[in-house]
């Protein structure tokens, strides 16, 4: 059904009725919105990138204290201009050229390995709910590769290449996926529960909305940590990743206005794609426009087109360069796209096709290679080497988890407790935990 | 010999049973990750609280449960000891938890500058700051789940429920995180978070304030469950609690709070998998947690005029179920009974009926009875709500009938 094509023009009636931008800001909308009819791509984007030094643009930021007034917007001077395409010139390009390989890197060995475990799921080694993210490999790029290890990452269900951003090696990827041992979680959570203590990838869940608020605790013990230990130099800077579906769910509501209400050090990180399983975003939001329920709790509230890494890279820069500095969270809604359905499981009729062909012209993949080419950052055989290594990576990947054990019986009742005399005292006055069945995984607990 | 508690609201002497004693803070300091305590065993024995991979290495106690010993004179010690009402001594246990490491952080509604609901934690926010005690905006769901997430990051979060009801409200989290990250993540991550809160049936407090949450959380893999009933025990489980790596759920309750107990001056912490026992006896097991256990010991009075000799035992670790002291006790009495304060469908007491006949049926001599409130909403009239709960006087006729 093209749910999209009789909402556009309902939506964008609404939406210029409905602007409270203050009158002497274009609107950051109308040409380049999803649901018009003129396409953006990520070239031909209106919205101009401008080079302006941080310097410039921190001046122009808004810099309201507590005492909000109620003209705080979506902050519209964060978006950068970007070269219009006529113009597209050699000089200052965005990235350097180790960075360029660096996001390409990271966003082939997504794709790739998402392909790989669509593969692996159709010939029988994962099972349960696979949730793929080809073509939003922007977003994550985009913002974890700016992290630093000791950051965390909170995500949810479609969890696998912010864990492969993050650092987790995709052996350990592939491993939990195949239930095996030698996965990053024992094989013990599986695909939608990826965790890392090394890379602090603190989950991987499965309901909606319940990682906000473990990402909003995680940001808390980083300010406990700077201003009740005194740990002065600990500005470890928390990104929680979620879809529009949860931006209706409660916990994103209450964890906005507890991180925005004792400045928190994190970025709230919408993923719109646009569709919650079969439910397109639009059916399910009053005001579908997310960046605006930023303000409405006092953090600045960012738009940024998803399907372009660079664009998603400068916004990410200042809202965790913001978080960083002690000002607190900010909201950013990355408009991006799935190619493939919600999971594996999901038959995907409910999406138009020329919706699907539309956002895959704006493949992320295909853009990046496309920039660096035109301004001389890598060469295609720069490019096409990367490719193979992570072709190679990946195969390695799951020859690894193929030939890793299984979860050994032993292994059902560790892990539930991190004391396992939580288990209890048994009839004959020890410890539950200490019955040699115990550790063979066959005791009675 | 254990002491004998007299009833409700009587001063009574610690139990000496279940008396741990801690050695204070041998070196251990106060930002290392590892909670490295000594507990002595009131047989003697020492072991340490490690991490889990140390426990690995180290060989585990054998012998987990002290036996009743002489210690009542030992257990109170060369100092007097203080006065102090239930409330207080929780907020002392918290207190000097909160002194012993810095990492140790409260959060709930009105914790802070209002004190907590029942003065739990009074004076801590100006001492310690409002971050450390934390007020949280009314979101249940998301300052548990935000507990849970400093959890997991390194600090050691009590997250206070104004009334238990409310953690209603947090089931998810509870279920899906607290219970259960642990696990999903292969041990990577572990929530040594408490969760606190009076609950049970108050004074007309009407249906949603009094409700028995205990019985909802007990499925939940991955928590333990304890319930404090007297300022001793109070204290000493809620020193377990946070000192736990494990998430633990503390239920107080709303009518226990002023209770007056003269407690140890010396530091102690109790042991969060055993049972308590209260009046050693021969002719019944009477089984009891929280505020139950002083309508028990009130019809105990009222038993032994009549000649019957009943055994109490506080459960006080609602899961896991202290098997040992249970069977000891039903093997001795071969009868028991339960006497809970939660609902009787799929309450602690039914769960512990089950346990004890799979583990002691052989020992019994008669059916397992069960006293449990009635299956209702809790009424506001005071008459219906007295109807609602076990009554000393059932608790007295269900002694005489099992032992005809």
């Amino acid at each position: 059904m093209a749910a999209t094509a009789f909402s556009a023009s309902k939506f964008t009636q609404s939406f210029s009725l409905n602007s409270t931008r203050s009158v002497d800001r274009p609107p950051l909308f109308p040409a380049s919105h999803p649901l018009k009819t003129t396409p953006s791509s990520f070239l031909g984007s209106t919205r101009k990138l401008s080079l302006s030094s941080p310097s410039s643009s921190t001046s122009r930021r808004r810099r309201r204290r507590p005492s909000r007034s109620p003209a705080v917007v979506a902050v519209s001077e964060v978006v950068k201009e970007k070269k219009s395409k006529s113009n597209v010139s050699l000089s200052n390009p965005l990235i350097t050229n180790e960075e360029g390989l660096e996001l390409y890197e990271d966003m082939v060995l997504g794709r790739s390995f998402e392909d790989m475990c669509a593969q692996m799921y159709y010939r029988g080694k994962m099972f349960g709910f696979v949730h793929l993210y080809n073509g939003q490999e922007a977003v994550s790029t985009g913002f974890i590769k700016l992290l630093k290890q000791e950051d965390c990452v909170v995500s949810t269900y479609r969890d696998h290449v912010h864990a492969l951003s993050k650092g987790v090696p995709a052996r350990a990827v592939m491993s939990e996926l195949f239930g095996k041992t030698t996965g990053c979680c024992r094989g013990q959570g599986g695909s939608m529960h990826m965790f890392s203590k090394e890379h602090n990838l603190l989950g991987g869940f499965a309901f909606i909305g319940e990682g906000i608020p473990v990402a909003t605790g995680a940001a808390f013990t980083s300010k406990y940590r700077r201003e009740v230990l005194k740990e002065a130099d600990c500005d470890h800077v928390t990104l929680a990743f979620f879809g529009d579906g949860t931006c209706n769910n409660g916990q994103f509501f209450e964890c906005l206005n507890m991180a925005a209400l004792w400045k928190l050090p994190i970025v709230f990180v919408v993923e719109n794609n646009l569709w919650a399983i079969g439910m397109s975003h639009l059916r399910a939001t009053s005001d579908p426009e997310i960046w605006k329920k930023g303000p409405a709790f006092g953090m600045p509230g960012v738009h940024v087109d998803g399907m372009d890494v660079l664009k998603v890279r400068e916004v990410a820069k200042e809202a965790i360069g913001r978080a960083r500095r002690g000002e607190g969270p900010t909201l950013v809604e990355c408009e991006t796209y799935r190619f493939r359905g919600h999971s594996l499981a999901d038959p995907d009729e409910l999406r138009d096709p020329a919706e699907k062909a539309r956002y895959a012209s704006r493949d992320p993949i295909s853009a990046l290679k496309k920039y660096m080419f035109e301004n001389n950052l890598a060469s295609e055989a720069e490019l096409k080497a990367i490719d193979k290594k992570i072709d190679e990576l990946v195969e390695d990947a799951v020859e690894f988890a193929d030939e890793s054990p299984l979860p050994a019986r032993s292994q059902l009742l560790e892990n539930v407790f991190a004391d396992p005399r939580g288990f209890g005292i048994g009839p004959d006055g020890r410890y539950r935990c200490e019955d040699p069945k115990f550790t063979e995984g066959t005791a009675q607990v | 010999m254990a002491a004998i508690v007299q009833g409700i609201g009587a001063t009574a002497a610690p139990s000496a049973s279940s008396n741990k004693f801690l050695l204070s803070s041998l070196g251990s300091s106060l930002l290392e990750k590892k909670r490295n305590f000594f507990v002595v065993r009131s047989d003697g024995k020492c072991y340490t609280g490690l991490n889990q991979q140390q426990r690995r290495a180290q060989n585990v106690v054998t012998n987990a449960v002290a036996t009743k010993e002489e210690k009542a004179s030992a257990a109170v010690g060369s100092k007097p000891g203080h006065e102090l009402l239930l409330f207080e001594a929780l907020r002392e246990g918290l207190e000097e938890e909160m002194d012993r490491d810095p990492c140790v952080c409260v959060m709930g509604e009105d914790v802070g500058h209002y004190g907590g609901s029942y003065k739990v934690t009074k004076g801590l926010a100006e001492k310690y700051g409002d971050l450390r005690v934390l007020d949280t905006p009314i979101a249940e769901n998301s300052f548990t789940g935000m507990g849970i997430g400093a959890a997991m990051t390194g600090l050691r979060p009590i997250v206070e429920g104004m009334n238990m009801g409310f953690l209603l409200l947090a089931f998810n989290q509870i279920s899906n995180n607290c219970g259960m990250l642990h696990y999903t993540s292969g041990g990577q991550f572990k929530i040594p978070i408490v969760i606190r809160g009076p609950g049970g049936v108050g004074r007309q407090l009407g249906a949603e304030h009094s409700q028995r949450l205990e019985s909802y959380f007990q499925s939940i893999p991955g928590i333990q469950m304890v319930a404090c009933s007297t300022a001793y025990n109070a204290k000493g489980l809620m020193k377990a609690a946070i000192r736990s790596d494990n998430p633990v759920i503390l239920f107080e309750h709303v009518l226990l709070y002023n209770l007056k107990e003269r407690i140890p001056d010396e530091e102690y912490v109790l042991n969060l998998e055993e049972a308590e026992m209260v009046r050693p006896g021969e002719h019944v097991t009477i089984l009891t947690y929280s505020r139950m256990r002083y309508h028990v010991m009130q019809a105990a009075k009222t038993l032994v005029n009549k000649g019957y000799d009943p055994e109490v035992i506080d459960i006080r670790s609602l899961k896991p179920f202290d098997l040992y002291t249970i069977g000891n006790s039903v093997k001795k009495t071969h009868r028991v009974l339960i006497v809970e304060e939660c609902m009787r469908t799929g309450g602690i007491g039914a769960s512990l009926t089950a346990a004890i006949n799979e583990n002691f049926h052989d020992h019994l001599d008669a059916p397992i009875v069960c006293l449990s409130s009635q299956d209702v909403p809790t009424p506001y009239a005071g008459t219906l709500e007295e109807w609602t709960l076990v009554q000393p006087a059932q608790i007295v006729a269900a002694v005489e009938q099992l032992c005809l």
